[in-house]
């Protein structure tokens, strides 16, 4: 249960309340104050690693990470001063040392791979103050059609084994090494497929700099077209996760779980996540087809159309009981309540069912 | 499902029985997986050792077919061990004391020879479940999918009556939906003894209602189900049918007699996205728009009203509302003039007291679980709380029921089937995503290894599987997750259409087909 909003702190001069057990970042957050953040995803465990989240506390001597750190009755927090952006800074500086800041990052490469960039941009961070130092290496040898392992791109934030281990629940990647030397990896070191790894895909969509990729998504990357969301929800199974549909042009690019789903708090699964474009399949159909001469061939739609009321009318005609239907569970709920219209306001029956096949 | 997804990470006490939560519903398993991690029990009862099943606190591996034994021996334990809730049974239900005694037979001793399950191994899953805080059932097509489906739900629902583990935070009976809008095309009447918004067809003032709403007077009785109405296009009643959106062929048990029968049909419309078995037998086949492309409603397993979005125009196709009201109204038929999706929802709405409080433009964040029977209403999450839809409660004297076929001299082996992660369905989509093939290419016969071995089989060749409506070939897997004696398949690959097998019986109520369980012969091919 939510605790009440009962304590009082002060952020920026400003008196604010907050609930206890809450950190300063949430306190923050909650009142519009911008603090950026790296190792972030508020679906996780706070992790304090990146430490670009510091504020500084009235009667502490250091800057404290905010995302850790819990509020306090009575706390003068101050989130932004010139002592602050200088220190965040000089933190993206050494970030910058492992990802150039003029590298492109396709926005296609997961939901949260502009974090970084966007960073650099915001702190005026054009160039490494530290030179070569690099933790991570790819894995283009991971042959697997989903996820790129781009880990060059890596700056240790953790945060795809944190989703991997506290949302998916699936523990397939872990860090080895420290420091430097920091690498994310598998167990024994292999490809993701011979892993526990499951293709949910959140280890990529949590990622803040590319390094963990969209692979599929990736093969649009040349596409000058912008990319379009729209907000819907996923066509497997029941359980109803929200997605953001990406397109380009007329053409869906990709998928990305909404982190605010209501049934799925940014977790996907490898179907939603990763099996879209059955939509553009050249299998699809495109044309009404009639069956002519024992064999089904294209019509247009007002001759399909014709055809096919001329036949229930038909059966109409001789009996109320001879025409029946069945909805799917795929459809959306106007198909089906169309099905079941069909067969009721035609004839009075109740011949109509579902491929209830759960 | 009467809890909200939401209270998954709730319980102390969770119970999956006959779902495959991780491979059909992953995301759904991602809570589970957190309740569990914060100190959650949980108990599996599946035939199959399933990834559910090595996560599982007590495992109980039960013969296919035996779920009624098993729940009725838990229900025995929880009566006998002082466990029942009487404050709760006196206030909410009835029948008890017929329940009580018809439970005296189901000792563990005798559920453990039906079902398998150690005898201890029953007592403890029910005393954890009865004596628990808030305990949570999960279940999906396993229980459902069987000669004795009804039972099944009816048992599940008697042991959640029994220990009151209902209508509270973390607790519940409930079903997972395996497709995406299974929720919402009940919702929306498209079964033959409802109208939408589950108003029985037998009621004299829903039939007046309908009467007017729809300009012709509807019949007082029943109509039938979709397994009828295959005999009853053989029997020459049936001669014109309107098939959306589903591969009745390739999904349904008894694929040779649905063959049939939609071929005996003078009129056969179809639609759907793609040609498959059941538009070869269409008359005129129309091209569905997909998801992705157009604007609708999906209802989810916890009744959950959500927008879905046309991010993408059809290559020439249409969407399902608009196709079928151009036939209707081609046929001179009033009530079809809709202009779009919204208008066909909101005369949805209009017309169902689980809908009355909202319409297509209030459910535009996904906020509302129906019923939610007027306007200012907020949803209703959490089923159950104060009463039943019935009033009490009931309690409902259920029996072992065997399956349709048992194993025999002839056909010793219990085939399952069901789905995997990587595939949905019959694999239209998913088989049609370009990258799913490198994770599974090819359907696999799960068989134990010690199996493998007795029947000569080789891990990685062939095997014949033969009931006796058909026989299928397919590639071995060995594989502990089967128990010796019983083997696994799914039904998403066209090349193994194992459904050729299955359809040894039907629910005698709900007439949904025996899928779960079939005997079989397995040799090498
Ligand atoms: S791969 Fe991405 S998410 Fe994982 S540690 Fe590196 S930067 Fe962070
Ligand atoms: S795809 Fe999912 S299961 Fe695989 S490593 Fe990433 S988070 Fe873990
Ligand atoms: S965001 Fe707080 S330490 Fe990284």
């Amino acid at each position: 249960m939510n605790k009440p909003l009962d304590q009082r702190m002060t952020i920026d001069g400003q008196e604010v309340i907050f609930a206890e057990g809450e950190t300063i970042y949430a306190v923050a957050q909650r009142n519009a104050r911008s603090i950026p953040t790296l190792c972030y995803d508020d679906r996780l465990e706070a992790f304090g690693a990146c430490r670009l989240c510091v504020v500084e506390v009235e009667g502490y001597r250091n800057p404290v990470a905010s995302c850790t750190t819990p509020a306090s009755a009575g706390m003068v927090v101050t989130t932004k001063n010139a002592t602050l952006d200088k220190h965040r800074k000089t933190l993206l500086e050494l970030v910058a040392s492992e990802n150039p800041p003029d590298a492109d990052v396709s926005p296609l490469r997961g939901k949260a791979s502009q974090e970084m960039t966007e960073l650099f941009t915001e702190y005026g961070v054009t160039g490494a103050r530290f030179e070569g130092k690099k933790s991570g290496t790819s894995r283009p040898d991971d042959d697997n059609p989903f996820i790129l392992r781009d880990y060059d791109r890596c700056i240790s934030c953790y945060r795809c084994v944190r989703v991997c281990a506290e949302q998916e629940g699936d523990f397939a990647i872990s860090v080895m090494n420290r420091g430097f030397s920091t690498q994310i990896t598998t167990e024994f070191s292999g490809l993701l497929k011979d892993s526990d790894c499951t293709f949910c895909g959140q280890c990529v969509q949590t990622c803040p700099t590319g390094a963990l990729a969209d692979k599929k998504a990736l093969r649009f990357a040349e596409d000058p077209a912008p990319v379009k969301k729209t907000r819907s929800v996923c066509g497997y199974c029941g359980v109803g996760c929200s997605v953001d549909i990406m397109t380009k042009g007329g053409r869906i690019v990709g998928i990305q779980p909404a982190f605010d789903g209501p049934a799925n708090e940014g977790a996907l699964c490898v179907k939603g996540q990763f099996a879209f474009d059955f939509v553009h399949h050249t299998d699809r159909l495109t044309t009404p087809h009639v069956r002519k001469e024992g064999k089904l061939v294209p019509a247009s739609w007002e001759e399909a159309l014709d055809v096919a009321a001329e036949g229930f009318l038909k059966a109409k005609n001789h009996d109320r009981y001879a025409t029946y239907a069945i909805a799917s569970g795929r459809a959306p709920s106007e198909s089906s309540y169309l099905t079941q219209k069909f067969i009721r306001a035609n004839n009075g029956t109740h011949y109509v069912d579902n491929c209830s096949r759960g | 499902m009467s809890n909200p997804l939401a209270d998954m990470e709730l319980p102390e006490v969770i119970f999956c029985i006959g779902t495959n939560m991780t491979e059909c519903h992953p995301v759904a398993a991602t809570r589970l997986k957190k309740a569990i991690a914060r100190g959650a029990k949980l108990i599996v009862a599946d035939p199959r050792r399933i990834r559910l099943a090595e996560m599982a606190d007590l495992y109980l591996p039960l013969q296919v077919g035996t779920d009624t034994a098993l729940l009725s021996g838990m229900a025995h334990v929880i009566a006998r061990d002082g466990l029942v809730d009487w404050d709760f049974i006196e206030r909410r239900t009835e029948n008890i004391e017929a329940y009580l005694e018809h439970l005296e037979q189901f000792t563990p001793k005798k559920v453990a020879a039906i079902t398998g399950v150690p005898a201890d191994d029953i007592v403890e899953a029910a005393r954890w479940y009865g004596s628990a805080g808030a305990a949570a059932i999960f279940y999906t097509l396993g229980i459902t999918e069987h000669i004795c489906g009804v039972q099944n739900v009816q048992s599940l629902s008697n042991l959640a009556l029994l220990a009151g583990q209902v209508g509270r935070p973390g607790t519940g009976i409930n079903p997972m939906r395996g497709q995406n809008n299974v929720q919402g095309t009940g919702d929306s009447g498209a079964l033959p003894n409802n109208y939408c918004g589950f108003q029985s067809v037998l009621e004299e003032g829903h039939r007046r209602k309908f009467s007017e709403a729809y300009g012709i007077e509807m019949d007082a009785e029943k109509g039938v189900t979709k397994v009828t109405a295959l005999h009853k296009i053989l029997d020459g009643e049936i001669k014109a049918m309107l098939i959306v959106g589903e591969n009745t062929v390739a999904s349904d048990a008894d694929r040779e007699h649905c063959e049939k029968a939609l071929n005996a049909l003078d009129h056969l419309v179809v639609l759907d996205l793609f040609m498959n078995e059941t538009t070869a037998l269409a008359d005129v086949v129309f091209p569905a728009s997909s998801w992705g492309e157009t604007d609708g409603v999906f209802v989810n397993t916890e009744r959950r009203l959500q927008r879905v979005r046309q991010a993408v125009a059809p290559k020439g196709a249409k969407p399902d509302w608009w196709i079928i009201s151009q036939i209707a109204q081609r046929m001179g038929t009033a009530g079809f003039e809709y202009e779009s999706a919204k208008d066909v929802f909101n005369e949805l709405c209009s017309l169902s007291p689980i809908y009355a409080g909202i319409d297509w433009d209030m459910i535009e964040t996904g906020q509302y679980h129906w019923p939610v029977p007027f306007k200012g209403h907020p949803g209703t999450p959490r089923l159950h709380e104060e009463r039943f839809p019935s009033g009490r409660g009931k309690f409902v004297l259920t029996d072992y029921v065997a399956p349709g076929e048992v194993v025999s001299k002839k056909f010793p082996v219990w085939l399952t089937t069901g789905r995997r992660l990587m595939h949905y369905h019959t694999a239209t989509m998913t088989g049609r995503s370009s990258g799913i093939e490198y994770l599974q290419k090819e359907e696999e016969l799960e068989v134990n290894p010690a199996d493998v071995e007795a029947w000569g089989l080789t891990d990685g060749g062939k095997a014949r599987v033969e009931s006796p409506r058909g026989h299928v070939d397919v590639r071995v897997k060995a594989t502990h997750r089967s128990p010796t004696g019983t083997v696994f398949c799914s039904f998403s690959f066209s090349e193994v259409p194992i459904n050729d097998l299955t359809g040894s019986g039907y629910d005698p109520v709900t007439e949904t087909a025996e899928f779960k369980v079939c005997p079989v012969r397995v040799t090498p091919a």
